[in-house]
């Protein structure tokens, strides 16, 4: 049977395929599809949302241990939060396999950075895979689950936007058997104080020296010959990019990627004239390749930059002077007005950053929806680093330039139940002046509105325990904690004003659901009585997509507004800032 | 069909049906018995910013992207994000555009920006082959302003080498149940208008 299956939704039938016992992750693009597509659609494999990476990587250990295969996933900087387990687990080894996604996001499409997780592998001195397409994503998942028990190793499949987000057509298989496994006491495998450490980690070389023999002839490395004086070694979709635009070279495909088949490419490139490497980002299999003494080049003519695609590879094939043509596009980009995201219209986060712009305080933030108050003509976030950065960085800028003005951080509650506990327990402890503003919109929703221990729901959909955050905040010992409706701007407004000139840490926590998920909110509309507007702009200027100009202006000539009833939500934010009263709910607007 | 792969790109704003409307190209292409492989962005895709889909069709496809200036077929569902795509077509490409515009805030409250007074006159200066829509009017007298990609699907089958039951089972298998019967009708609007009775 075929289907047409993205990387992350063949990932997700691979695991049925491979029976495994445990999946388990934290949400992230573009990783996310995967666990979601194994909840809805393949409910034989137990999938659930852990509140970050780190905790996700340590289930996925134990049901390792526990005997049961075990899948994680995540996106690439997840791999940073779990990394501790990680470095160490590599020590152990696995019972049953064990497989962690790495979804790298070159070009930043949905991301802070682009690192390059191929070298969380060889820090980890653990294998990995790279899928090229969808039934590579599925196929190389299985023979992760195969390599990790084979070699008692964790296994990574690296996978990248392009590899997760493209659909492509995959033949399905059945499932494997598994031999049956139990949990199996073994302090000095699994217990890595320093005296067992040590051994492990001869273990662990000796290991990597194994999988280089595996690496050598495994057919996940192959050639493919046209008998071309030209070779291209390539990976992942880079691979696919070097192939459309010079599809008659011969190419070393690399699908196992570390440790590298070091001896075969040597061959393969005495064999020909000139060998490039084709790669996105770092120069992975460059520069070992390089300290090998085998003669390759790569990133002098591809860059080390964002993702490849066809047209770059064929600009660096011909800067090699290896092609004669390029494709020159022949109309030119025209400069247009840019499209940022916004927040959606009737967002709660809206009355946040209003309230903030207003008050002109330091605001510290972080990853979420609420990432977009930063854009104008907001221009309400100062920072934004990583995952749960927000709160300490609070702390710290407030250490240094007091608490006159204020710092608030912001943070969602996904995002707070993931990395901002220990943040705001640092707060408490050191008596830090910051107020921390948590965005309760009861989802996860950047990445489209999963679960999360704030929820009251599982992935899989049944119903779980709720944490309440008000109770969680004051239990981490914070004395001012209070609740605000966002929708309320000058109770918001407020609210900040008195907390940011309340001595030790303040939480001020606001409750209003996402308007999107997990169902879509729509109230009466608001309309603009065009009599009363007297074209300030002061709507215009929170940014909510439902507002646009009108056709009608003021005697300057400056646009009066219009709302869009199809797209407002009845949020209100904009009628209590109108200074003329112009924007009135639909049913009180009598024309005149 | 040639070896030759076809490419279709399919634009617009998050919330228009972008990637629904790529799946279903890349369906029928599969059904058709081609090779396919369509790539998009999602992510942001439901905050209001630019989507975009690549759809590459033929007996073996390798690169899941377009070539910059390789687009066969545009499929726009705004028309200023037509304009932003013309640098990708072909210039013998043929472009569907549907004369719908949405004006970004940003545009709205700033002087900086301006929306283009009529962005299909600037598409047909650079492009031969254009058809624009007006897939607002027809979806609304269909009865529901969602429709607006299924009608410029229907305008699109007719450039495509598959057949129109191919389209229709299609439909059929991917949409809700209860809008089948009204995209089926969109399908066939858009079925209707051909680049030829467009340039008459
Ligand atoms: C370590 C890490 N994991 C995952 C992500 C992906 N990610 C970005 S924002 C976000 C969650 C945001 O949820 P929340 O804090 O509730 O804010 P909302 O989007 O709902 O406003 C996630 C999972 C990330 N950037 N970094």
């Amino acid at each position: 049977m075929k289907e047409l299956l993205s990387g992350n939704e063949a990932v997700a039938r691979g695991a049925v395929e491979a029976g495994v016992k445990v999946a388990v992750a934290y949400p992230g693009t573009p990783s996310t599809e995967i666990l979601e597509t194994i909840a809805e659609r393949h409910r034989s494999v137990y999938a659930q949302w852990s509140p970050n990476e780190k905790v996700a990587f340590e289930v996925g250990i134990g049901a390792s241990l526990g005997g049961g295969r075990a899948l994680v996933t995540m996106k690439h900087v997840g791999l940073n939060v779990a990394a501790d387990p990680l470095m160490t687990f590599a020590y152990t080894g696995v019972n049953a396999g064990f497989v962690v996604i790495s979804a790298d996001d070159p070009e930043m499409h949905s991301s802070q950075n682009e690192q390059d997780n191929r070298i969380f592998a060889r820090f980890a001195g653990i294998p990995f895979f790279e899928p090229a397409d969808s039934q590579e994503s599925k196929d190389m998942l299985l023979a992760g689950f195969e390599v990790s028990e084979r070699f008692d190793t964790p296994v990574m499949l690296r996978m990248t936007t392009r590899i997760s987000h493209t659909k492509t057509i995959v033949e399905l298989g059945e499932p494997v058997k598994v031999s049956e496994r139990k949990f199996v006491k073994d302090p000095s495998k699994y217990v890595m104080v320093p005296a067992n450490a040590k051994v492990r980690h001869q273990v662990l070389s000796q290991r990597l020296v194994d999988l280089q023999k595996f690496s050598e002839e495994t057919e996940w490395n192959r050639i493919e010959s046209n008998g071309s004086p030209v070779g291209i070694i390539a990976g992942g979709v880079a691979y696919q990019h070097a192939k459309e635009v010079a599809p008659d070279f011969d190419y070393f495909k690399i699908g196992f990627g570390y440790p590298l088949p070091i001896e075969r490419i040597r061959k393969f490139v005495a064999a020909h004239n000139i060998v490039l490497v084709v790669e996105e980002l770092e120069p992975f299999y460059e520069e070992q390749l390089k300290i090998a003494g085998i003669r390759v080049e790569g990133k002098k003519y591809f860059g080390n930059l964002g993702e490849l695609n066809p047209t770059r590879v064929a600009q660096g094939l011909y800067d090699a002077g290896l092609i004669k043509n390029v494709v020159h596009p022949g109309i030119e980009a025209e400069k247009l007005f840019p499209r940022p995201p916004v927040l959606c219209p009737g967002c709660p986060h809206r009355g946040a950053f209003m309230a903030l712009r207003k008050l002109g305080v330091a605001v510290t933030g972080d990853i979420g929806c609420y990432t977009l108050g930063m854009l104008k003509p907001l221009n309400a976030l100062d920072t934004c680093i990583c995952m749960g950065a927000s709160i300490g960085m609070a702390i710290g800028i407030e250490k240094v330039n007091g608490s006159a003005k204020g710092t608030v951080a912001v943070i969602g509650d996904s995002t707070f139940f993931h990395s901002g506990i220990t943040g705001l327990l640092d707060a408490v402890y050191n008596q830090s002046n910051v107020t921390v503003m948590i965005l309760d919109n009861g989802a996860t929703a950047m990445t489209g509105g999963q679960e999360h221990p704030g929820t009251g729901h599982t992935l899989m959909g049944t119903p779980a325990n709720r944490t309440d955050i008000e109770t969680l905040v004051k239990a981490l010992g914070v004395k001012n904690c209070r609740s605000v409706d966002p929708y309320d701007y000058e109770a918001t407004l407020k609210a900040i004003e008195e907390e940011t000139k309340n001595p030790g840490p303040s939480v001020i926590v606001t409750h209003r659901p996402c308007v999107l998920m997990p169902k879509r909110i729509m109230d009466e509309p608001f309309v603009v009585d065009l009599e009363l507007c007297n074209a300030c702009s002061a709507c215009f200027r929170i940014s909510c997509p439902a507002i646009a100009a009108s056709p009608q202006t003021n005697e300057r000539g400056h646009p009066k507004a219009v709302i869009d009833e199809t797209m407002c939500t009845g949020c209100m934010l904009c009628a209590q800032i109108c200074p003329t009263e112009a924007i009135v709910l639909k049913s009180k607007f009598v024309a005149a | 069909m040639t070896d030759k792969v076809h490419n279709v790109m399919i634009v617009g704003v998050g919330g228009q049906g972008v990637l629904l409307a790529s799946e279903i190209i890349s369906d029928v292409a599969m059904r058709s018995g081609m090779d396919v492989k369509k790539s998009e962005v999602h992510g942001m895709s439901q905050r209001g910013g630019v989507v975009t889909s690549h759809v590459r069709i033929g007996k073996k496809v390798y690169s899941p992207l377009i070539q910059e200036g390789e687009t066969d077929f545009l499929m726009a569902f705004e028309q200023a994000e037509g304009l932003r795509a013309i640098n990708w077509m072909r210039k013998d490409g043929i472009a569907i555009i549907s004369r719908s515009s949405m004006v970004p805030a940003i545009v709205t409250s700033s002087k900086d920006f301006t929306y283009p007074d009529d962005a299909v006159a600037e598409i047909k200066k650079k492009l031969a082959k254009v058809i624009a829509v007006d897939a607002d009017k027809i979806a609304a007298e269909l009865g529901n302003p969602r429709l607006v990609n299924t009608i410029l699907i229907g305008v699109l089958s007719n450039c495509l080498p598959f057949e129109a039951n191919i389209w229709i089972e299609t439909i059929k298998s991917l949409v809700k149940p209860k809008l089948v019967d009204i995209n089926l009708k969109a399908l066939e609007r858009g079925r209707q208008i051909k680049l030829e009775a467009v340039k008459a």
